[in-house]
């Protein structure tokens, strides 16, 4: 099915595309037909920078799993760091040990 | 030597800018054969992943059957000149494809077969997966000759329980179903069910319109697509047979 549904989350940060490195400002995600993968349905992900245009687009076609994996991922690789380390400005601000 | 094939079966193929809804300009993927002989015409409508190869290569196949085929790009105002994936993404994240621009991208689709010099002046549309609701929506809101439905989700249902799907059911419309409309289905898939495809064929009924649906054992959705796990070549081949036989009886001169 088409879900036709999206969940967005704006993004600060760099993404890696076909044109090389962008300011990537918006996650769309949902769960729908891959373009790319091999399944039916797929959890996929662009990351995006509307203002730059339709190119600038990382895309990822995930299972189900490898995606609550990767949420689970970036969960744990935050919990291992000091609270705020990649936070905006939070190296500058928490961080006296440089 | 002559290098110009001028066989029968010999057709052209591009892309070709066409005025769509509102008299924007679009872009389209035509394949048409070099005969003069008259002909009907066949507007093919991709599947949300957009405007790809093998729907490119679906519109080839109308084609090498002898019709005039066009398959408008519904994401070319999103993202012109992008990637068809690319555009894909660009147009979800805006909301998707709003039904009035279909409507008027496929009238736009169909008055360039019907101007085409070995138009017969009839023309038919297909859709795959939510181009399947869509070509319900066209042949409701359209002068169109036949309609083929392959396994369209959300004419007759809402959505899913407790999922919050947007598309609205578009089942309203058969009063003004305008063809013959084919439906094909795979008796596996969940989105339309087979409850929903009986659905529409109840009302379809009770309006007395002209259709016949077939449902495929042991196939799922999108069970044409033959890039995709979902392929499954017995009811494909079945559905092709199915598809060309009721283009050749509603869009054949006379």
């Amino acid at each position: 099915m088409c879900t036709h549904h999206t969940e967005f989350a704006p993004l600060e940060g760099s993404a890696k595309g076909r044109d090389g490195w962008f300011a990537v400002t918006q996650a769309a995600v949902y769960v729908d037909h891959p373009y790319h993968a091999q399944l039916e349905h797929s959890v996929n992900i662009d990351f995006t920078a509307p203002g730059l245009g339709p190119s600038a687009r990382v895309a990822v076609e995930l299972t189900e799993e490898s995606a609550r994996a990767l949420v689970g991922a970036i969960e744990a690789a935050l919990a291992a760091a000091p609270p705020g380390l990649a936070a905006k400005g939070g190296q500058s601000r928490n961080d006296t040990s440089l | 030597m002559n290098s110009n094939i001028d066989s029968a079966d010999a057709f052209t193929s591009g892309t070709v800018p066409l005025p769509g809804h509102d008299g924007d300009e679009i872009e389209a993927y035509v394949a048409r054969p070099l005969a003069a002989e008259h002909r009907g015409g066949v507007v093919v409508i991709h599947h949300m992943p957009g405007y790809d190869a093998p729907t490119k290569e679906i519109t080839r196949r109308f084609a090498a059957e002898g019709y005039n085929a066009v398959m408008p790009n519904l994401h070319f105002r999103d993202a012109p000149g992008a990637d068809p994936d690319d555009a894909a993404a660009a147009s979800r994240a805006r909301g998707g494809v709003p039904d009035a621009r279909l409507v008027g991208d496929v009238a736009g689709a169909a008055a360039h077969l019907r101007g085409l010099p070995n138009s017969n002046g009839k023309v038919g549309v297909i859709g795959f997966c939510s181009g399947g609701r869509q070509a319900f929506l066209a042949a409701c809101s359209l002068d169109l000759d036949a309609a083929v439905d392959c396994y369209g989700a959300f004419v007759t249902a809402h959505s899913p329980d407790g999922f919050p799907i947007t598309v609205r059911p578009v089942v309203g419309l058969a009063p003004g179903l305008s063809c013959p409309l084919l439906g094909l289905f795979g008796a596996d898939d969940k989105f339309p069910s087979p409850g929903e495809t009986a659905e529409l064929s109840a009302v379809l009924a009770e309006l007395g319109k002209e259709f016949e649906f077939h449902t495929y054992e042991g196939a799922g959705h999108a069970f044409f697509a033959v890039n995709r796990p979902a392929y499954q070549p017995e009811a494909a081949v079945a559905g092709w047979e199915r598809v060309l036989d009721f283009f050749g009886r509603h869009l054949s001169d006379g």
